[in-house]
């Protein structure tokens, strides 16, 4: 399937976001779609928080947030959907998410072979220079010689 | 109810899945604790919203790496209590086999617990215990 140019992608970004159920419930929106950084909102909510006294959200959303966006930056750089799996993900939380305020996450796929890509991203709230969190992840794809770039 | 007394509550009532009321992200989850034998146990419910790639279907690796950590946060309530959630530091997920569309269970080992930092492994499975989906290794600041 083809994808388009960016402003195409941005626009089809929640149809495609919603291919995994789980980018749908938690309900990530399309901000930027590049295939030098791809950004995405996931928007605050009393459901997504680890503790209701102090409204901090939970480390395992912003998990879900960069392996979605993670996906979604290796299908950006090859301009098509391709299917892959996730083989490892690792996400440092430098510190906690301000509580009641909405998360960008950020993402890049920055090297690909035959059949494995590299990525790398970021949660924050204003700029991915001052973030939250950061991951690295290592995914696989599942269709043999589905990673050369058209 | 703050989470000392969620704690106290489970421990008296013998029912750790009201551990899961005191974390709202556990609770979207709808996960539940069980404990046999001292052998602490958490499990992820199936539900169609956890898929990640529909053509297999498997789940999500977010959703699967969300659950472990929720796991070994309840964990820490559990074998800890305190007043806070303890702080996830850093984590690393290993994806061992495809998540199938079935229930999933999370096991902890404690590698290391310090005064301040513990070092977890939490492991899910499916159907075999010795056949793990996903390892995951968590750094875990303790609070009080």
């Amino acid at each position: 399937m083809e994808l388009g140019s960016p402003e195409e992608l941005a626009t089809r970004w929640v149809p495609f976001a919603h291919v995994a159920a789980y980018g749908r419930a938690l309900g990530l929106s399309a901000v930027d779609v590049s295939p030098a950084w791809c950004v995405a909102r996931l928007a605050y909510d009393e459901r997504w928080v680890l503790d209701a006294s102090t409204g901090v959200m939970h480390g395992a959303v912003i998990t879900g947030m960069l392996d979605t966006l993670f996906g979604f930056s290796i299908n950006v750089k090859l301009g098509r959907l391709q299917p892959m799996v996730t083989v490892d993900l690792r996400v440092d939380h430098l510190k906690p998410p301000a509580p009641g305020r909405d998360l960008l996450g950020g993402a890049v796929c920055y090297s690909m072979t035959d059949e494995f890509a590299f990525v790398r991203g970021a949660a924050y709230h204003d700029s991915p220079d001052d973030p939250v969190a950061t991951g690295v992840g290592l995914f696989m794809f599942t269709d043999k010689a589905a990673g050369k770039p058209r | 109810m703050t989470l000392a007394a969620t704690l106290a509550r489970a421990r008296s009532a013998n029912d750790w899945n009201l551990l899961v009321d005191a974390m709202p992200f556990a609770r979207f989850l709808d996960l539940r604790v069980a404990v046999e034998r001292e052998e602490f146990v958490c499990t992820l419910p199936f539900d169609p919203q956890l898929i990640g790639n529909p053509r297999l279907p498997a789940l999500h690796g977010g959703a699967t790496g969300g659950f472990l950590e929720c796991a070994g946060l309840l964990y820490l309530g559990w074998a800890r209590g305190g007043e806070r959630w303890a702080t996830t530091i850093d984590l690393q997920v290993d994806y061992l086999r495809s998540g199938q569309p079935r229930d999933t269970h999370a096991g902890v080992v404690v590698v290391k617990q310090g005064r301040r930092l513990a070092n977890l492994r939490v492991e899910a499975w499916q159907t075999r215990r010795d056949e793990p989906i996903a390892l995951a290794q968590f750094h875990f600041l303790l609070n009080e």
